[in-house]
Formats: structure tokens, sequence, C-alpha cells
């Protein structure tokens, strides 16, 4: 083969590999990705089954132990439309009433059942200026 | 003295402004005294920014609460070394520390480049004080470190440092962090320069090599003791969450990572000059898109920032680095040409272009998996993540293919390999690596985790490849001297710094790798309730909740906690020898006003403590999560009676609450975790370590040849040129 078309045949070889990365890295994302939804919004869909990213407030005076698992409710960061959370597993240091929250799960009868060690609390760490004085 | 320090930021905004425009006018005019002057400027930037600095640092060591951030972000019960390093874990510390090692460095570089490079430096004067003057002007209109309080409402105390950001690998973590990315501004500053005035040779890359391979080092450094903060203290027992943050660091990185492989290219056959100077612009944003990150507020993580007024200052400013660097480049296609074809595919530099690929490939989907949630949200309209499964299914394929390119690619002769060459290279370490698939099969349980399995192969495959490079060497050596086979060796690393530290980076990954793929596979983790006296199993360890404990004012790490909670378990391995562990959680009070005098000692921030017994083959990792709620009734009933009792009466009622705790313990949580060879991982990183020192540190051989160049050029120079 001569040196252009060879060349050629690299390119095309190289671009084809790099299409089809590229469109992996694109379906894989969006089929395994879980959707973030405020609990106002996971209670008007709640299809059952289907898992969510549930983002909000922990409800002051709403977490209990209950054995194994903790129970709390979820509120909207602006409104008080709440949902109750089960959860198991590790609980990040940061996790208190009234902080910021992201569990994973999925709704079932009326309860958001999340994930084992789903849960990340967002800190008021580093560079936000504390909000209680 | 918050004025001086915010004059000296102001002073340093106009000294920077100043080198840009002198280097800039003296590229142009040629006036060389004009270029002298805008590298003093940026020298004088540094020593403001060093005054600033020290005046802040002053204020927190004394405790000066009229700085704000003083108040913000330290107390007078902080122990002094979280004093010293409180100050950037605030946004506005932080900017001025990021700001001052940029200085620094440049200031270094000037100083080394001041007798060469005439025409590119001038430039890069100007690029190094474009990118100061941004993040002063961020410090001087909005985020200013200098903040005061007015002297009539000095508070008595401050706010003292987020407890969990107390932790020595937490306060180093960013500096080394902040190295990292300021260090990547050096490349890319002269390659602008280069770029401007078309002198794109490899000069500039043999001026800031030696800047990028440190930035390089602190970056990875600074990323390995986020991990290991995170393995010791959020309380998870993990090192790696695929964090925005954590991912944010690792980009510019590993992009970084591929800019130091293929200049070697440009260097030793003249190729890859687009890519080259791509590259390092590349490595830049990504590393202002993790200072942008951090900040912003866009992505959700651990270590979520919340509103912060400089998001769109530092998007319009990583805009205008993207399109003026494409634009320089677009425009510079026809000096950037190559002065040699890829002859091979089986040679170094096809597979350094391949390894260059691979890491990309990486960037690019941890990039795709960070933005995700913005990038769905513009295609769909949901806002949508994907999680550690999603990264690590793409990532860890590429990692597979990243370690086997490290064994093949350096062994390879430039140009093109012949295959007589390839199998006399490559014999050896095969035979050891298939010797080694099988022991693993017969022996061990490795193949339960296929990937893992493939990476211990490949691991293994790689450190022979290197073990035999190193004793090829050295034998050669020894044959053609005589010298002793240690003294060789030691001299043949010496002679070639750059080849044999590079070396050893390559095996501080192979060992870093081999870390993550058995501890990732093959841990094992039980959460479970406990009361005293019970006992739960994992893997070979029985482990027995013996007692709680309970002390006031005296937690391990001196972190200044006045409450630690924790428990003393026996370990009993097979049925052998036992020892004592004793994870903890400290408690630090809230000054929240809405709370009882009692209740704040309990209900402010808590922090696991936990015990890790580190070991060559496996670590033994513990926290504890004591359960309080048996307390609340008498805290409750302490905040009632007590509420106007001094300190010391409220340092016996919670001594009280603490032994009423012992007495009667209820069931705490804990978190057990057995993880197989997780210490090699901090071992490969600093094995990493001291190869890039290895092949940073200037040879005696190098000086001299570059002496010798620098007066050839200059006589060259000389020459040619009438004296103007």
């Amino acid at each position: 083969m001569d040196p252009a078309r060879k060349r050629r045949a690299r390119l095309v070889v190289a671009l084809t590999v790099a299409v089809t990365l590229a469109g992996a890295l694109v379906y894989t994302s969006f089929s395994s990705s879980t959707e973030a939804s405020t609990p106002s919004q996971v209670m008007r869909a709640s299809e059952p089954g289907r898992s969510y990213e549930l983002t909000g407030k922990v409800v002051d005076g709403s977490v209990a132990r209950e054995g194994e698992a903790l129970r709390f409710r979820i509120r909207d960061r602006t409104g008080s439309a709440s949902v109750p959370v089960r959860y198991v597993g590790a609980v990040p240091d940061p996790f208190r009433e009234g902080r910021e929250v992201i569990v994973s799960g999925t709704l079932q009868a009326g309860t958001f059942v999340a994930e084992r060690d789903s849960l990340v609390t967002k800190c008021p760490s580093k560079f936000t200026k504390e909000q209680e004085r | 003295m918050a004025g001086v320090g915010a004059a000296c930021l102001f002073v340093g905004l106009l000294c920077a402004l100043y080198a840009v425009g002198a280097g800039l006018a003296g590229a142009r005019s040629g006036r060389r005294e004009l270029a002298v002057s805008g590298r003093r400027a940026i020298y004088c930037l540094a020593g403001l920014l060093v005054l600033a600095f020290a005046i802040l640092e002053a204020a927190y060591l004394s405790s000066d609460f009229s700085f704000a951030l003083v108040e913000e972000s330290s107390s007078t019960d902080t122990p002094t070394f979280y004093k010293v390093t409180g100050m950037w874990s605030t946004q506005d510390g932080s900017l001025l520390l990021w700001v001052l090692l940029l200085s620094l460095f440049s200031s270094a570089v000037l100083f080394l480049t001041r007798k060469s490079l005439r025409e590119i430096t001038p430039y890069a004067t100007a690029v190094l004080g474009v990118v100061a003057a941004f993040f002063l002007v961020l410090m001087v209109a909005w985020e200013s470190p200098f903040d005061s309080i007015a002297a009539a409402s000095v508070p008595p105390d401050g706010r003292g440092l987020n407890p969990l950001l107390r932790h020595p690998a937490m306060m180093i973590h960013p500096p080394m962090l902040y190295t990292g990315y300021v260090g990547f501004t050096i490349p890319f500053a002269f390659a602008v320069g280069a770029l401007i005035t078309r002198r794109t040779g490899a000069d500039w890359i043999r001026a800031t090599r030696r800047f990028a391979l440190v930035a390089w080092t602190f970056l990875g450094t600074g990323i390995l003791l986020g991990a290991l903060w995170s393995y010791t203290e959020l309380g998870w027992g993990g090192y790696w969450a695929w964090d925005p943050v954590e991912n944010a660091a690792l980009m510019p990185w590993l992009v970084g990572t591929a800019f130091l492989h293929s200049i070697i290219v440009q260097e030793k056959r003249g190729m890859l000059k687009v890519w080259n100077a791509s590259l390092i612009v590349t490595t830049f944003v990504l590393a202002l898109l993790g200072t942008f990150l951090v900040r912003s507020g866009i992505l959700s993580s651990i270590h979520a920032f919340g509103a912060s007024t400089i998001g769109p200052q530092f998007l319009v400013f990583i805009a205008l680095v993207v399109i003026g660097s494409v634009v320089l480049i677009v425009s510079r296609l026809d000096s950037l040409r190559s002065e040699a074809r890829l002859d091979s595919l089986v040679s170094r530099e096809a597979f350094f272009l391949l390894n260059n690929l691979v890491l990309l490939a990486i960037a690019l989907v941890i990039l795709w998996g960070t933005f995700f949630p913005l990038i769905s949200e513009a295609l769909t309209g949901r806002e949508a993540s994907v999680g550690p499964p999603w990264f690590n299914a793409l990532t860890t394929p590429l990692a597979l293919v990243l370690v086997l390119l490290t064994g093949i690619g350096p062994v390879l002769a430039w140009r093109r390999a012949t295959l007589a060459g390839v199998r006399r290279v490559l014999a050896v370490p095969v035979a050891c690596a298939a010797l080694l698939a099988v022991l693993l099969l017969v022996f061990t349980n490795a193949a339960d985790s296929i990937p893992s399995f493939v990476m211990f192969v490949l691991v293994g495959f790689v450190v022979t490849v290197i073990v035999q490079e190193f004793w090829r060497g050295a034998s050669a050596r020894r044959s053609m001297t005589g010298e002793p086979f240690p003294r060789a060796l030691g001299r043949l690393v010496a002679r070639n710094r750059r080849r044999f530290g590079g070396y050893l980076v390559h095996v501080g990954m192979a060992v870093l790798f081999l870390g993550v793929a058995a501890s990732s596979a093959f841990l094992k983790q039980r959460d479970v309730r406990l009361a005293p006296g019970q006992t739960v199993k994992v893997g070979d360890y029985e482990i027995t909740y013996r007692e709680p404990t309970a002390v006031l004012s005296d937690d391990r790490e001196a972190t200044g906690a006045p409450i630690t909670l924790g428990a003393t378990m026996v370990v009993r391995k097979d049925g052998g020898q036992t020892t004592v562990v004793r994870p903890a959680r400290n408690f630090y009070p809230t000054r929240d006003p809405r709370k009882g005098v009692v209740s704040r000692y309990f209900e402010g921030e808590a922090n696991s403590e936990v015990d890790v017994r580190w070991g060559l083959r496996r670590d033994l990792w513990t926290a504890v999560r004591p359960d309080i709620s048996s307390l609340e009734r008498p805290i409750a009933e302490a905040d009632r009676r007590f509420a106007d009792v001094g300190s010391s009466g409220l340092a016996l009622i919670v001594g009280a609450l603490l032994e009423n705790y012992r007495k009667n313990p209820p069931p705490a949580t804990f978190r057990v975790i057995v993880s197989p060879l997780v210490s090699w991982i901090w071992l490969g990183g600093a094995l990493v370590v001291l190869g890039a020192l290895v092949a940073a540190w200037p040879s005696p051989e190098a000086r001299l040849r570059r002496v010798r160049s620098l007066y050839s050029a200059r006589l060259g120079r000389e020459l040619t040129q009438p004296h103007t």
C-alpha cells in the first residue's frame, strides 16, 4: 500500500473507534443515569419501581432510628411538600436535620426506599458561610 | 492591618497589569528593558502577595477576629496547626493562596529563563500577568480575604474551623492541588508565547518541562492525599467516589500525564506540535475548571459549596482562554507542521500517541460523567446523573489498556521496532506474567473478579519489564566500566534520570493500580448494630464490641473536640492473636442559640475518628456511630435546669451525661471493612513521587549541555545579527 492510502486507512480506523467509543459513552450514560427529583416531583410522578435521585432538605424533627434502618422525611428546598424515606447503610458525618441531602432509591407504597449507602449530604463546608449564627 | 493587606492586593493587581502591558509592548517593540521591567513587576507581585499572606497568617495565629475571614474559620480554641491552615478552608483565603503560588512559580520560571528564550519570555510574562490579574480582580472586587469587622462588633471568639477539615492530609491537600493547578500555568504561558512568536520548536518545552513535571507531581500528590483523607476521615471507608471535585482534579492530571509523554516525542522527533500545544491548553483549562467547580456550586457533591458570587466570572475567563487558544493554534498551523512522519505503528512514538489517546479517553469519560447532570438537563430537560458504577465500568477497560501500554511503550525503539527486538525485550516479561497468571489461578481466588485478575497479571508484566530494563542497563554498564553492580545501577540512574525516573513512576503507578484492583474487588464490609459483648465476623476477623468509651476534651487526633464517644473492640483473627481497636466519634459544639446550653454540645457537627490498622496484606478499618438517643431526655432536662450555669458547671454536667452513656450503653452502629492491599495505593503513590523527583532533578551533564547550547546560541545570534 502506498503511504497516502495507508494513512487514510489508519485515519478511518481511528475515527471509527473514536465514534464507537463516543456512542458507547453517550448511550451508557443516558441509559444508566438516575434522575434527580424533588420530593413533590416524586410524589406527583410516583411510578413504582422507577429509580430516582431524591434531593431536598431533611425535615426538622423527622429523623428516627428503626433497628438497622434510619427513617426521616425529605422536603422540597422551597416549600413544605415532603416524602418519608427509609434508609439503610452508612450515614455521612454531616447528615443532620435541615441539611440538604441526595439519596437514590424507588418509591414503594408511599415511602421512598433508598438504596444502601446512597445517602450523600451536601456539607455546608469549605466555601460557604455557615447559616446558623 | 487588614487595610494593608487589601492595599497589597490592589497594588499587586497594578503590578500584574503592568507586567502584561510591559511584556506585550516589550515584545512588540523589541525593547528589552520593557520586557525586563515586566518580569520585575512579577517579582514585585510575588513580594506583595507574600506580605499579604503573612498579614493574614499573623491574624490567624493571633486570633484577630477583626478579620472577617479569621472569625469565620478559626477560633481561640482551634489547635495551632489548624489556625495556620484555616485560611485555605475559605473561598477568599484559598484564592489568595492560589495567586500567591502562581506569583512564586512565575517568578521562579522567569528568573530561570531570564537569559534565554528572549522572544518567548515577554509574551509568557504577559500571559502569567493576565492569569494573576484575573485572580486578583476576583479578590479585589468580590471576595476580599481582608474584609474587616468594625471594632465595636468584633466577636470575642470565632466560629472555628469546620471539624471535617481537621485532618492533617486535608490541610496539606489544597496547597498541593493548587501548586499543581498553578504549575501547569507555566508551560501554558510559554506555549502561548511560542505560538505567538512562531518559535514552535522544542525550546519552550525544554524550558518548562520541569515545571510541568513538578506541577504533575504536586497535583497527583494532592489527589492522593485527598483520597487518604476520604479513607481515614469521612467515615465511609472508601478512597474514591467519583465526586465532581475529585474528578475535577483528576482530569487535568490525566491530560497533563499525556502532555508529559507526548512532549518527549516532540523533543526527539519534532512531531505532534499541534497536539502538544492543544494538550497544554486543555490541561490549563481543566485546571481552571477544577478551581471553578469547587467554587461555583453548579454540581452537587460532598464538597458542595453553596452560593458563590464568582462563578460567572470564572466561566467568562475560561471561555476567553479557550477561544483565544483555539484561534492562536489555528492561526499558527503552518508553523506547527511535523518535522517527521510516523514511520510504523510498532514504534515508541506510536505507542506514546496511543497512550495519549487512552489518557484522553479516560479524561473525556470523566468530563462527560461529571457534567452529565448539566448535559442531561440541557438535552432532555431532566436533571439526571451517573453514579460510580458507570464511571467504574467505563474507566476500568481503559485503565487496563493503559497499564499494558506502560509495559510495552518504553522498551520499543523509536521510528520502527523490529519483531526480533520486540521479542528480545518482551519474552521474559510475558513468560513471567503467564507464570503469575497460573499461580494466581491455582493458589488464590483472584479470578473471581476478571478485571482485577487481568490487572494483577498486567502489573506483573509491567514490573518485570522495568526490572529487566534496570538489570540490562546496569549489566551493560558493569561490563563496560567494570564497576560493581550496585554502583553501576546507581550511575546508570544518575546519568539517565528522565528515563529511569520515568520507569520508577511507572512501577509506582502499577503498584497503585494493584492496590486499587485488589481493594475494590475483594474488600469485605459489614454495617452492623452491636450491643456490648456482641461479636461480628468480617472475613477472617471476629470483632467483639467490649465496652463504650466516653471522654471529655481529650480526642486522640487533637482536633479540639470537647466530646469523644467511642468503642473498645477486641479483634481476633482466625481464632488466634487478639488486638484492640478503638474507633470513636468526635462531637463539636454548635453556637446555634435555638438549642439549649447542653444540647449545643451534642447537636453540632460530629465526625468519625476511624481506627485503621494498616497492613501490607490488608487493612482493618473500623468506624463507630454511637447512638445518643438514650441521652436525649437527660439532655433536655439539663437544658431546662442549668440554662445559666457557667462553663465549668457545664463541663461537670456534660461529664455526668457521658458517665451515664458509659454506664448504660445502648447498641452502637459499626462499619467494619477488611480491605486487601489498600496500603499499596499509598506506597505506589510514594514511589511515583520518588520517580518524579529523580526525573526532575537536574543532572550535572544536562546543566553543562544547557550552558554550552545557550552560549553557542548567543554566539550564533551575535555573529548573524548586527547589534542594535
